[in-house]
């Protein structure tokens, strides 16, 4: 990483036409600019304003210049419901976390590729779901499994390559699904999960249900074919699905203004006839508020939206990755917007959550995090012969 | 007696005899619909089964077979349809990573049940990239199994097993055979079950393996040899993944000589694998190096003098099975 001192990302690299582009990607007029006012303007931002942001305002300046917003769809949450929102952060913060003290200490031997900065999007897009519904999520999202209904023990011993795993030790990672949740794991082909969630929206649509499939990539993986293939053919069909961008502004090292000419994700949903937008995805209240209109337009017909969450990973693209391609700066900033920090407060300040709660909150995520961890060690390994078993029905 | 159809034909039957009888199956390609495919073979159906049946795709192979593989994870039994397998390769990924994998890792808890049709093989000059034959490259990618017919009888009959197996299948249906391969096809269910070869001429001096538009050939050139007092045993090998290991190896211990056929190219083409299996489980019944002939090494060329210069035939198989004979 680089030491502090030298000048921060804003300033060493400036961004093309940053003013102009700028102008296009801010959401209010970002419909009116590429013509997209149609139905952004009637279900994701339809609701008057007024809902409190949780995180970092709209205005906050990133790196990379504003944070966006959109306006907000009305919706209620019970205390309980946030707590359980609390919860779900905390747990998949902790589980990343400790996943990563594993690899350092050797017990878990790769393939960890943490989202820790990035939970607000995985609980905000998966708290609302049902369990009808499918995820197909990217390899940062393990959060999705756990929120699904896949038991930590299990997704610990995946982690661990023991038989107890979801793949019984064929694949680590999130290289699995489980069907009766509604969870589609990918390969590691980036962008190879999107053609396939437009498959299973597709039996959505012949079986003429509500249900939604909410579908995962990076921004670097919006560069691949199979993510404009499969966004094509979702908006031919107006499938109900919901894609959701985790724009962490790098892919692996590379920074987006590298490898792409745009600076929003979200206009690529444009070129395939369905609306895009972008939101300020470390504000879970943001993300859920976002996807509840999404997927109120997928489950009544209306087709496809991208929601493109504007994020930053604080770890490595992987662990054994250091990062030294961005600034120590730039990772402050970024850390200053932590999802979990800014909502404990949004919490805090609507006194939902009180010191009981929160010691009973971290007591629940620790246990559950160590239970997880103790298993899938003593778990067993596979049976040598599984090597080559189920690779036929 | 059975009507006769044609193979083209028989590959329709089958869907429309599938498609009518779950109504899980459906078929997802490009000009798959109203048009009725690009050889036709989709002919009609769109009437029967409507537009989310018979599902006319962008020009996006990776997605037609993503897009079959997702609804195969939620029970239904897509048949992707490749306008022409050299195509096949923009769907490369999707097939061998996605849904060949998909199985084992998900612990043996979910399968994929898709068909991928893919219209191969050459003689109807078709150049570079209308010619292929790729299936080696599917035989050798586990998960996955692959299937190519050589009458109208198995055309049906493989295809509806395809359908009805629950692991992705790679059905090659060989462009020449499309109208010139005709035959009696029962009406209704005649399943030609996946891994079985079937004896196409029965003979004790040499064995000869091949399959799809090879077969043909290779006949006439058992009859040319049976004039020389050399019966050639003809075993069409139907299905490629997995091949049928016991009707190879009963042929062998009888004829004690083997010569494979195919259109692939050499390298690592299906002969290799059949010979190697042969050297290494009945060495002790050859009586002769097991002989290869396939297309040479090299693409598909346009120029018909030069495309009939790659081609095997019933002349070159005369050959190759006189010097096996010889031996
Ligand atoms: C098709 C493909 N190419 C390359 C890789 C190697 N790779 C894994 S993750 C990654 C970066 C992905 O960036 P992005 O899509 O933005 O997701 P992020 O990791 O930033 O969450 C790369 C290059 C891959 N997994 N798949
Ligand atoms: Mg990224």
């Amino acid at each position: 990483m680089r030491q502090s001192g030298q000048p921060a990302l804003a300033t060493a690299r400036p961004h093309r036409n940053r003013l102009l582009r700028r102008d296009v990607a801010r959401p209010h007029r970002f419909g009116q600019a590429i013509g997209m006012a149609r139905s952004i303007g009637t279900a994701v931002v339809s609701a008057p304003d007024g809902v409190p942001s949780a995180g970092a305002g709209p205005d906050a300046v990133t790196p990379r210049g504003m944070m966006p917003s959109i306006k907000r769809t009305k919706f209620k949450l019970s205390h309980q419901q946030l707590l359980e929102m609390y919860y779900w952060l905390k747990l998949i913060r902790a589980f990343d976390e400790r996943l990563s003290t594993l690899v350092k200490q050797g017990k878990v031997r790769s393939g960890v590729y943490t989202g820790i900065g990035q939970e607000a999007i995985v609980v905000g897009t998966c708290f609302g779901l049902r369990k009808e519904d499918y995820v197909c999520p990217l390899h940062r999202d393990l959060g999705t499994f756990l929120m699904k209904g896949v038991t930590a023990r299990a997704m610990m011993s995946q982690m661990f390559g023991k038989a107890t795993g979801l793949s019984k030790g064929r694949d680590s990672a999130l290289h699995s699904g489980v069907s009766e949740l509604g969870i589609f794991g990918n390969t590691s082909m980036l962008g190879a999960n999107l053609p396939v969630a437009a498959g299973l929206a597709l039996t959505f649509k012949m079986e003429k249900t509500d249900n939604v499939v909410v579908a995962y990539f990076g921004e670097g993986a919006s560069n691949v074919g199979d993510f404009h293939e499969a966004l094509n053919f979702a908006g031919v069909q107006r499938l109900p699905v919901v894609f959701i961008c985790e724009n962490n502004q790098y892919a692996y090292s590379v920074p987006i203004e590298k490898s792409m000419a745009i600076e929003d994700v979200a206009v690529r949903a444009e070129g395939y006839g369905f609306d895009g937008v972008a939101i300020n995805g470390n504000d879970v209240l943001a993300v859920y508020q976002a996807t509840l209109g999404a997927v109120a337009r997928a489950r009544t017909g209306q087709g496809p939206t991208l929601v493109e969450c504007k994020t930053y990973r604080w770890h490595g693209h992987s662990e054994h990755d250091k990062a030294f391609y961005r600034t120590d700066e730039e990772l402050a900033i970024w850390k200053s917007r932590d999802p979990l920090t800014t909502f404990t407060s949004y919490l805090e300040g609507m006194n939902v959550l009180t010191g009981e709660r929160l010691t009973e909150i971290e007591t629940r995520v620790k246990s559950a995090i160590d239970d997880a961890v103790e298993f899938a060690t003593n778990a067993p390994d596979p049976a040598p012969e599984d090597a080559v078993t189920d690779l036929y029905a | 007696m059975p009507r006769e159809l044609s193979y083209l034909e028989a590959i329709r039957e089958a869907l429309v005899e599938e498609m009518r009888r779950d109504p899980k199956v459906f078929v997802l390609g490009e000009d798959v619909g109203a048009y009725g495919g690009a050889f036709g073979v989709t002919q009609g159906m769109h009437e029967e089964f409507g537009e989310l049946r018979m599902i006319d795709m962008p020009i996006s192979e990776s997605a037609i077979v993503g897009v079959s593989i997702g609804a195969a994870l939620r029970g239904y039994r897509p048949v992707a349809e490749m306008q022409f397998a050299d195509f096949i390769s923009c769907a490369f990924d999707q097939i061998v990573n996605q849904a060949a994998t998909l199985r084992y890792r998900y612990g043996g808890r979910a399968s994929v049940p898709i068909v991928v049709r893919a219209p191969s093989g050459g003689n109807v000059g078709g150049g570079l990239y209308h010619s292929q034959n790729p299936e080696a490259w599917f035989i050798h990618r586990p998960g996955l199994k692959v299937v190519a017919p050589s009458t109208a009888f198995d055309a049906k009959g493989l295809l509806k097993a395809a359908i009805r197996d629950d692991n992705p299948v790679i059905y090659f249906e060989h462009k020449y055979l499309y109208r010139r391969a005709k035959g009696p096809v029962p009406e209704g269910d005649e399943i030609v079950p996946i891994g079985v070869a079937a004896t196409r001429r029965e003979g004790t001096d040499i064995t000869l393996l091949t399959y799809g538009a090879m077969v043909t050939p290779s006949l006439e050139a058992a009859d040319r040899l049976a004039n020389e007092d050399v019966e050639v045993e003809v075993i069409d090998l139907r299905t490629l993944m997995p091949f049928d290991k016991e009707a190879i190896f009963a042929s062998v211990e009888k004829t004690s000589r083997a010569l494979i056929v195919h259109e692939d190219v050499k390298t690592l083409g299906l002969g290799a694998e059949l010979s190697a299996v042969l050297m290494e489980e009945r060495f002790s019944s050859l009586d002769a190096p097991v002989m290869r002939l396939t297309y040479p090494d090299t693409h598909a060329p346009f120029s018909q003098v030069l495309e009939q210069a790659n081609l095997p035939g019933a002349n070159t198989i005369t050959d190759a099975l006189r010097r096996l004979a010889g031996y």
